[in-house]
């Protein structure tokens, strides 16, 4: 009972905030499509799902989410075995640099990819530009960083002695990857494939900026039927197909996830040096590389052209609100008011990070706690697969009337951040408090010390550096989200990657050379705050 | 004093100790003994009060613990594997729960304690640089810094070697009656039990067969189970019994447990019987005999003596190594 009163007591907090800013609005939402003028009406929802634009919608969603989810698998494994098994030098950098773009901002990566293979660009002639190809291209461009980061972290951890023993026995090291290292690993490999699905099925900043008016996921659909078209019912009907869809995709992710044992024999050995069997390792990361390089090369040499000439103009044009007048704000504005919100979206999905690792991560002593802290596990990784679009609309239509009116409050863009964050954060803390053996917290029970004072002893020395990690990560994707920020931010006070995104609009080379530049310093910034985190050397950083 | 009371505990409803009680009097040490499984660890966590009792009840000096969590009880735990704190160093380790008790002049008492267990000059070593003995030493020091009311030993020589375990075990015992400490030990050992414990209690499928003061239990086992756990090779019943008995001077009884060594090779004995095999080992010979009117028992013989298999000896028994049992099931 007593347990049961702490075990609650601890989750309150964080299930009030997840009550009232997501599943008041994600439920806000749905219940929009579900009635009309007061009455319970689900004929609407089927009718905008009979609807054929509807049907390609969805088919598109599907076909190129596990395009962008089978590419990043292709390409990440061999990667993640070159990077994470195999020694070489600038290993490190390499392994950070190509953790960066997870956290790029979707709209910068989405203007890097236009200013490579739009018409005028380096790679223009391929006629890319608006095709399928390039939005898929973009969706891998992302998620192989979570691949190479969930699976490596796995191939690191892997006990080698079985494939050791399978090589002794006469096996040759393509078998030895067969029969071994692959089913090993397989939990692993399912996990971040499940994951990049989801991400890939959701991406917003990436569709909306290079898919055009020819390609539209569920996503970005549902934000164009709210914003452009007003149609609140289809956008609704929408987004209970995607909650429908992403959770069922939670419920299998959650089962696929590894549990982490901490019992588990952990290898340090020395990875051997790279060796001329290693090429598909050697292909795969070298097309990474090229694959993230190239865009990101592209954006920089675009920020600095100047007419036919190379200058620091566009960067020295973002104090100002752009030709015509395309930004209520100057750009440097919004640079300010992106840091702010990121600094309080940061402590607000940190504290609650923490709280949820903790209660899902203490031992529980009956099936029902078991139960329980699972359930509580899988609620606050809701927020990954519901669309931010989703949230932020629901934000919008529920939380401006008493006695929840936060319409014109600044804390909400950061608080439905940090709902976004959240799902990172405790994926980042929960396998680090997991690991910690349980007999640590009872030794210092049995000296005398009260529950917090164990804490302090056992928990927060393993956690420090997985906590300033998940706090840099909650920082970048703050700096960077779009979706969610998009319907929420006010018109005075825009986040850099809304004002990307307007000047993208804007008609005026000046103002296109100032969404490149802007597109390099919000991109900069997060890729020091993802460097600085990869420099504490936390394994769970970016695997789920 | 420490009072079990019928004490069930369970794991998500499959009963992990049934029924236990029991009494440890102040300045004893009992020894939980009983094969893996056989819920003996669950127990002790119960005690400590990491694990929350279904029915029954454990008291001290007559009052219930229930409800009392750990920390409160003041009943030091001590891990098979130590379980110290890595960022911490020897000294802060040992004194971490005087600091939360801000007991004054900590260091002289974690000098004396560490001088106690044999490791003065460790102050300011961290743990991953020890060795397991020496771990095991200082998580001892650690639980016995602030003089627990009882002290709670779960295996705590079982992740040493051999050797190091007979020397630390008797060292145990040393540390625990220098401090007059009451502690309550789990473990597989025998040896180990019989070595640090003054009693005795024999745990299987979660009850507990058999307790009582330790020499008591080794003498009469309660039933051929618990005689084999404790280590006797053999347990005879019915007409073999009663051959042995007589032929060891005893009176007749249902069952007896013999030990490997109760049967010795002389040159003349009540029993004969012909060898069926032989071992060499460094202090005896040990033999598999085949004695008549009884079967195949277990016997040693000097190292200088030669019995080879087929060769016909005669046999004496040593009554000590004997016990009389119940009768099986």
């Amino acid at each position: 009972m007593r347990r049961a009163l702490a075990l609650a007591a601890l989750a309150a907090v964080p299930l009030a905030v997840l009550g009232v800013f997501f599943v008041l609005p994600v439920l806000g939402m749905v219940s929009e499509g579900f009635w009309t003028d007061g009455r319970f009406d689900p004929a609407a929802v089927l009718e905008v799902l009979g609807r054929p634009r509807v049907h390609r919608v969805v088919w598109f969603t599907v076909w190129s989410a596990s395009a962008g989810t089978a590419l990043s698998l292709l390409l990440g494994v061999p990667a993640a075995h070159l990077l994470h098994r195999r020694r070489f030098p600038g290993r490190r950098v390499l392994r950070a640099v190509l953790l960066v773009p997870f956290v790029l901002p979707t709209v910068v990566v989405g203007v890097a990819f236009r200013e490579l293979i739009g018409e005028a660009g380096p790679l223009g002639f391929l006629g890319l530009d608006g095709s399928a190809a390039a939005i898929v291209a973009g969706l891998v461009f992302f998620n192989v960083a979570v691949v190479i980061r969930a699976v490596g972290a796995a191939w690191e951890s892997l006990d080698p002695r079985p494939a050791e023993a399978a090589a002794a026995l006469g096996a040759s090291p393509a078998h030895v990857f067969r029969t071994v290292t692959l089913p090993m690993l397989r939990p692993a490999i399912m996990s971040a494939a499940s994951v990049v699905f989801l991400f890939c099925a959701t991406a917003f900043g990436v569709v909306l900026t290079l898919g055009g008016l020819r390609y539209s996921s569920v996503e970005t659909e549902i934000y164009l039927l709210t914003t452009n078209l007003l149609d609140l019912q289809a956008a609704a009907a929408l987004s209970i197909v995607q909650l429908v869809a992403i959770t069922s995709l939670l419920v299998v992710t959650s089962r696929l996830r590894a549990v982490p044992d901490p019992t588990l024999a952990r290898s340090t050995a020395r990875p051997p040096r790279v060796s001329r069997a290693d090429w598909p390792g050697l292909l795969a990361t070298g097309l990474v590389v090229v694959l993230v390089g190239l865009p990101v090369a592209a954006l920089v040499a675009g920020s600095l052209q100047v007419g036919d000439g190379y200058g620091l103009a566009n960067y020295r044009a973002l104090d100002t609100v752009g030709s015509r007048s395309a930004l209520l704000v100057p750009v440097t504005d919004a640079l300010v008011t992106s840091l702010r919100t990121a600094v309080d979206a940061t402590w607000m999905s940190l504290s609650l990070g923490l709280l949820v690792a903790v209660v899902v991560t203490r031992r529980s002593r009956s099936r029902t706690e078991r139960r329980a802290r699972g359930l509580l596990d899988g609620l606050f990784m809701l927020p990954l697969g519901v669309s931010a679009v989703t949230l932020g609309f629901g934000f919008l239509i529920t939380l401006d009337r008493p006695p929840v009116d936060f319409r014109d409050s600044l804390l909400l863009v950061p608080i439905a951040q940090a709902l976004v964050a959240l799902p990172l954060v405790v994926r980042t803390l929960a396998p680090v408090l997991g690991g910690v053996d349980d007999r640590q917290r009872q030794a210092a029970a049995s000296l005398g010390a009260g529950p917090l004072r164990a804490f302090l002893t056992v928990d927060l020395p393993a956690m420090w550096k997985p906590l300033l990690a998940a706090a840099g990560f909650a920082f970048a994707v703050s700096l960077g989200e779009f979706g969610a920020t998009s319907f929420l931010a006010r018109e005075d006070h825009p986040t850099l990657p809304i004002v990307i995104y307007h000047l993208i609009g804007h008609p005026g080379a000046m103002n296109y050379g100032m969404a490149l530049a802007a597109s390099v310093v919000l991109a900069g910034t997060t890729a020091l705050v993802m460097l600085l985190v990869e420099r504490l050397r936390v394994p769970s950083v970016g695997s789920f | 004093m420490l009072t079990l009371a019928h004490l069930t505990v369970e794991y998500d409803g499959a009963p992990a100790v049934v029924d236990a009680s029991l009494a440890l009097e102040d300045g004893h040490v009992l020894a939980v003994l009983g094969p893996s499984g056989s819920g003996k660890s669950t127990l002790l966590r119960a005690v400590a009060g990491l694990e929350p009792a279904a029915a029954g009840s454990i008291s001290w000096d007559g009052h219930d613990l229930a409800g009392v969590p750990t920390h409160r009880r003041g009943f030091a735990l001590m891990f098979q594997d130590g379980q110290l704190f890595g960022h911490l160093t020897v000294a802060r380790n040992v004194g971490y729960a005087l600091r939360l008790r801000r007991t004054p002049n900590a260091a002289a008492r974690v000098r004396e304690l560490l001088a106690l267990v044999g490791l003065e000059g460790y102050e300011d070593r961290l743990p991953a640089t020890l060795s397991g003995g020496e771990r095991q030493r200082v998580a001892l020091a650690r639980s016995l810094a602030v003089q627990p009311r009882l002290l709670l030993l779960d295996e705590p020589l079982s992740a040493l070697d051999a050797g190091l375990r007979e020397r630390l075990a008797t060292d145990l015992r040393d540390i625990l009656r220098a401090a007059g400490t009451t502690a309550l030990m789990v473990t597989h050992d025998q040896d180990e039990a019989f070595t640090v414990a003054d009693r005795l209690a024999v745990m299987r499928d979660g009850r507990i067969v058999q307790q009582g003061d330790i020499a008591e239990v080794w003498r009469a086992p309660a039933d051929p189970e618990t005689a084999l756990f404790l280590g006797y090779a053999r347990v005879l019943s019915g007409p073999r019994a009663g051959a042995l008995l007589r032929a060891a001077g005893l009176r007749e009884a249902p069952a007896v447990a013999v030990r490997r060594s109760a049967l010795v090779v002389a040159d003349r004995g009540p029993l004969s019987g012909t060898v069926v095999s032989g071992r060499v080992t460094p202090e005896l010979i040990r033999l598999v005999v085949d004695v008549d009117g009884i079967g195949e028992l277990d016997a040693v013989a000097r190292l200088d003596t030669h019995p080879g298999a087929g060769d016909r000896v005669a046999l004496v028994v040593d009554a000590s190594r004997l016990a009389v049992t119940p009768a099986g099931h």
